[in-house]
């Protein structure tokens, strides 16, 4: 870890005006950033980073005491979270429990009690990637501005399924895959203004920028996150090679809009199956009109995976996916 | 109490033997007094043999003079046998235990090593000089010999250009791994330490290198080393026989084992049997992962180097640091206060321990170098992985006819990659073959890990007698009972099954729905090494206090307490009466910490310390009381006549002495009735019956295991309290290693992708089963404690009975470890079960 400055920014204002910039510009070997600063929330991530020795940076902002952006609130159309809230906070939210099921569900199995203690719902949508060759200062690869991707013909074992061919990271953020089956928003602020965009649209694939995750741009936070409350059922279901302390090798969120036992409309994301939440868009629209039972929900599982491409060691998540799907399915039509 | 009296009452209180025979000698021939003698005078005493609440049975053994009086079943004892808390708990969990990190000295520097980038490669030139411009760095040394690898048996060091404050030619080592030590800084800070290790710069000239060990089994793979190569062992284990052939990265075969090697004739065995069976198992590199890394501080003076260590063997390191530095052993100390873990890793002075002394004897500063956790998880050892081939042949009725094992492992650039001797010696077979081949790789060199080889043998062993039980329709535990003399697991199939509910076991895959639950059962052993190499000092002081002394290291198992028990026991007082100083090499010379062999080795010499302290008190004390020493013993303090009257306490008594201490020295005896090999494998195996209780989610291919039921022995039972504990972490580290860990390493650059321990997968809180664990009483009868170790039996048949009880769930094997998801799966569908 090289040395940085602490910089504690008391207001959302204060922390604006540091003109910081995002961790992708900061670990793009091909952008000169001397001097620079970084933002600094939980700080679960940057602190990995550094430590990592794939990111440096003159100064680190510190926005974890900023009351403004530390706050949850419910209305009739639904829910603002505060980007400061942990996730343990999220996880023991009984209204968040009750109306978005999904994000609760979520929010309960990301890493550590110690870890959700301390990470930040913002943090957990905007963290780097964990494909290892990313994470190790050994390689240069195409994420950080090098010019292959040592994981398609490496050790690509929790690597994506789909959308691989360029770059094979999946999306790291697990809250980020409940937030967009739940039709989430994020509001973006920085000196220049404030733009809302839909969480889905904001997460971008390899192809379209492979050093960036998504469009936070320089001098960006999270300010707030919105979740409309339109009365529907979901669910988040993590598989994992363990519980304790755990990556996702396969979980699915689900939102349905259900009419008795008929679903009129279903949102399937999955999780640690692509650079970006995944849309299993096929499986939605088999599900339209149909209860979802067992049987429908192990055929719309079929399909969710069905255009999955996998690399040479990770066949086995294209079932992961399947059987998280089919689960997340039967658990949010049943509860 | 003499030994007479001691002989009567355990023969009154216990049963008489059922077997009649002395289950200490599982069968063999050799191991009564009159085979063999202690050399001097010798007494005839009576000591328990057999397992408490079965079967004890009074034994005569013929012992040399100065021994203690036999020591009754734990049932007559006050202090050893029962639970004990740690006598260093409090100051481990408020954290005031100083372990070698916390160590601060004054003018104290920062070690660092620059480590290689690549797999293979010759070194050009080595540029110090930006290292040495940093204005924190001390002192700067170039590693010439990296140890911990197999060396050449013809090995010249290419000699090059270092570029240092002038330019001078040096000799190093071709670099071998990724990660390999080419020099060393010592600065000021950890910080400036890093800073200087990234300012020197490395010209290599690149040479093809191979990763996986089945890849380098093949004719055509990059050569890892020139010519055959040689190690020798460490006190943990590791090294291999010299001058075996080697064939481009294989080395071997080794045929001859610890216990004898080829018996018979396989082929006619074969030809003899009813059912053959043949599989191939393959077992994953598995890493200590030890909560404290390795490290050490080097203190050098022109009179003495102190060196604070993080190692099981305190009394090896000094040796060997001796050895390295051409010092007399009487001016090299070694330190080792607390320890946080080492599990076979934490043996010799590693790369960095050698830089340390070199920067600290440069530098004229102590200087501290501890690993990182990377460095932990890519350069510090590791359990070698395996492939084995193992055929077995039996009879209708489970007779075994024949077995024959063809091994590989591999220790990347280390040797000594065996799988045990599981399937030489634990089953009665009267044919027996092995050939087992050590594979270089271009991986860091791996070491002894807890039961070196035995877990890797026994996973392949144990499934394979269990697939013989499928296939000839016989219950795992009758066949057992039919092919497995040792009476010790006898006991514990009987204790464990029960316990564990073993007849409510299916037949397999018998459960519908995707979740499946199974059953499986398996049986380890370990040698009872013994270390002779085993004193101490105690020592009565002036004001009653008692101290005892001896190098012995505490590496988080709880020898401390174990010390103070035995000498509690003999002179009447409490456990925390007793001050318990060791791990220091001023101490008279105890064990090293591996194989099992701490508590076995020293606490029968501490024994007969306190029996000979307690002697040299009685005569103090008849003096004073006026009475014969005989009639004198020990109690809560005080020194009391048995035949009613006088007492003295043992602080009046201290008051008396002529200076300042009473003191007495003492070393192991030999086991009674001699030892099965050498002098160092005493009679009677550890021996252990696991049973798993697991769930299979056939979906996802995710195993949960839900009970594990662990009978296990370690001769008498000293602390159970800190057995229990060592069985429940060599219980988790198995299944952690049957289902989770797997240390992946780029086939391309010979990187290490999961340098830590979150893609590293370690078992957590969520993954802990239910444990049981039925501690057998057993009584051997070969030392003054009879006390045996459980370090490494605790691990041995986790995964095979974890594996057997997958097999029973799915009706499917895995063979292959971790059992992770995706092997499950694979496998599943290979099986055609769901």
């Amino acid at each position: 870890m090289k040395r940085f400055e602490w910089v504690q920014a008391s207001t959302t204002d204060d922390a604006l005006g540091q003109s910081t910039r995002t961790c992708a510009e900061l670990m793009d070997s091909n952008k000169k950033t001397s001097g620079a600063s970084v933002v600094k929330a939980g700080g679960i991530d940057l602190l990995d980073l550094l430590k990592e020795g794939i990111l440096s940076t003159q100064r680190v902002v510190n926005i974890r005491s900023i009351d403004d952006l530390h706050h949850i609130s419910f209305d009739k159309k639904g829910c603002v979270i505060g980007p400061l809230l942990t996730l343990a906070e999220i996880a023991e939210h009984a209204d968040i429990r009750k109306k978005f099921t999904a994000l609760a569900d979520a929010a309960e199995h990301i890493a550590t009690p110690n870890i959700r203690n301390a990470a930040t719902v913002g943090g957990n949508l905007l963290q780097r990637p964990r494909c290892w060759y990313f994470r190790s200062e050994e390689f240069n690869c195409l994420k950080k501005g090098g010019k292959d991707c040592p994981a398609n013909v490496g050790e690509n074992k929790y690597h994506a399924i789909f959308d691989n061919e360029k770059c094979s990271i999946v999306h790291p953020s697990t809250a980020a895959v409940a937030l967009v089956a739940l039709g989430a928003s994020i509001e973006l602020t920085s000196r220049k203004g404030k733009r809302e965009v839909k969480l889905e649209e904001f997460f971008i694939s390899p192809s379209e920028d492979v050093v960036k995750e998504n469009r936070l741009a320089e001098g960006e936070l999270i300010t707030a996150i919105t979740i409309p409350d339109n009365g529907w059922k979901s669910a988040h279901i993590k598989l994992g090679e363990k519980d304790s302390f755990d990556w996702s090798i396969g979980d699915c969120a689900v939102a349905l809009d259900m009419e008795g036992s008929t679903c009129k409309k279903a949102v399937i994301v999955l999780g640690a199956a692509a650079p970006v939440p995944y849309r299993a868009t096929a499986a939605e629209n088999f599900l339209k009109g149909k209860s979802i039972d067992e049987k429908t929900a192990r055929e719309a599982g079929k399909l969710a995976v069905q255009n999955a491409k996998p690399l040479s060691q990770n066949e086995y998540k294209v079932t992961m996916l399947e059987v998280a799907a089919m689960r997340a399915l039967l658990k949010a039509a049943q509860s | 109490m003499t030994e007479q009296e001691k002989g009567s009452k355990s023969k009154d209180s216990t049963d008489p033997p059922q077997s009649g025979k002395d289950p200490a000698t599982d069968g063999k021939k050799a191991g009564t007094a009159t085979a063999h003698k202690p050399p001097g005078k010798t007494k005839i005493i009576k000591v328990p043999v057999g397992y408490y609440g079965v079967n004890i049975a009074e034994v005569e053994r013929e012992v040399p003079l100065d021994e203690p009086p036999a020591l009754p079943v734990n049932a007559h004892l006050n202090v050893i046998g029962k639970p004990t808390r740690r006598l260093d708990g409090e100051l481990k969990v408020t954290g005031s235990a100083r372990y070698t990190a916390d160590i601060q000295l004054a003018g104290m520097l920062y070690g660092r090593m620059h480590r290689s980038t690549e797999a293979h490669a010759e070194i050009r030139s080595i540029d110090l000089s930006g290292a040495l411009a940093h204005p924190g760095v001390r002192a700067v040394h170039i590693v010439s010999r990296a140890i911990g690898i197999a060396r050449e048996r013809e090995d010249k060091p290419r000699v090059v250009e270092a570029k240092v404050t002038f330019d001078r030619k040096v000799g190093v080592p071709t670099v071998k791994y990724v990660g390999q030590p080419i020099a060393a800084v010592a600065a000021t800070t950890e910080q400036a330490a890093r800073e200087a290790c990234e300012l020197i710069k490395v010209e290599y000239e690149t040479l093809p290198f191979v990763i996986e060990l089945e890849d380098a089994m093949k004719p055509d793979a990059p050569k890892v080393f020139k010519g055959p190569t040689e190690q020798d062992g460490t006190a943990g284990g590791g090294g291999a026989p010299k001058g075996l052939p080697q064939k481009g990265n294989l080395r071997g075969p080794e045929t001859k084992g610890m216990f004898g090697g080829d018996r018979g004739n396989v082929e006619t065995g074969f030809s003899q049997a009813d059912v053959v069976i043949e599989n191939q198992y393959r077992t994953q590199i598995h890493m200590h992962s030890a909560l404290e890394p390795h490290g050490l501080i080097a203190d050098w003076r022109d009179d003495m180097l102190t060196i604070y260590a993080s190692t099981q063997g305190t009394s090896a390191l000094r040796g060997d640091i001796a050895s390295v530095f051409d010092l007399p052993k009487s001016k090299v100390r070694v330190i080792t206060e607390y320890m946080g873990g080492g599990f076979g890793a934490k043996f010799g002075t590693g790369n960095y321990g050698i830089a340390a002394i070199f920067l600290s004897r440069q530098a004229k500063a102590p200087v501290k170098f501890m690993h990182d956790r990377k460095e932990e998880q890519t350069v510090s050892g590791f359990r070698p992985n395996s492939f084995q081939k193992l055929k077995i042949g039996a009879k209708k009725d489970g007779t075994i006819t024949a077995i024959e094992l063809e091994s590989y492992g591999s220790g990347g650039t280390a040797l000594g990659a065996g799988v045990g001797w599981a399937a030489q010696s634990m089953y009665k077979s009267p044919n027996f073959a092995s050939e087992h081949y050590d594979v270089l790789t271009n991986q860091s060199p791996g070491c002894a890990f807890r039961a070196p080889g035995q877990p890797q043998g026994i996973f392949a062993v144990e499934q394979s007698i269990d697939e013989l039980c499928e296939k000839l329709k016989i219950d795992p535990m009758a066949m057992r009972d039919k092919i497995d003399d040792n009476e010790t697991r006898r006991e514990q199939r009987k204790a464990g099954a029960k316990l564990f509910d073993w007849s409510s076991r299916k037949p397999a895959g018998s459960d519908a729905g995707p979740i499946k639950r199974g059953l499986g059962m398996a049986q380890g052993e370990w040698p009872r090494f013994v270390d002779m190499n085993s004193s101490c000092e105690l020592k009565l002081t002036n004001d009653g206090s008692i101290e005892i002394l001896s190098s012995v290291q505490d590496i988080g198992t709880g020898i401390r307490t174990v010390l103070a028990q035995v000498i509690a026991e003999e002179l009447g007082l409490k456990p925390t009466d007793i001050t318990v100083r060791i791990g220091d090499t001023v101490f008279p010379t105890g064990p090293a910490s591996g194989g099992s062999v701490t508590t076995g080795s020293i606490t029968p010499a501490v024994r007969k310390a306190a029996y000979h302290l307690k002697l040299k008190m009685f005569d103090l004390a008849a003096n004073s009381l006026k009475c014969e020493p005989e009639d004198l013993q020990m109690k809560e303090g005080s020194i009391v006549q048995k035949s009613g009257g006088g007492s003295i306490t043992i602080k009046k008594l201290a008051k008396g002495l002529s200076t300042d201490q009473l003191s007495v020295f003492a070393s192991r005896t030999a086991d009674y009735g001699g030892f099965e090999l050498g002098d160092f494998v005493g009679f009677g195996r550890l021996s252990s019956v696991q049973f798993a209780d697991v769930r299979v989610d056939t979906d996802t291919g995710r195993i949960y295991v839900d009970r594990i039921v662990a009978a296990h022995a370690c001769g008498r039972p000293m602390n159970p309290l800190g057995i229990e504990s060592q069985i429940n972490g060599g219980i988790l580290q198995g299944i952690s290693w049957a289902l989770y860990e797997n240390r992946h390493t780029d086939k391309n650059t010979g990187v290490v992708m999961n340098p830590n321990v979150e893609s590293y997968k370690l078992i957590g809180a969520k993954e802990i089963p239910k444990i049981d664990i039925v501690l057998l009483e057993e009584y051997l009868g070969r030392s003054a404690t009879d006390a045996g170790g459980i370090g490494e039996p605790a691990i041995v048949p986790t995964a095979a009975a974890i594996a057997n009880a997958v097999y029973n769930a799915t009706g499917v094997r895995i063979n292959t470890l971790p059992m992770t998801p995706d092997r499950v799966l694979a496998a599943l569908r290979k099986g055609g079960s769901k």
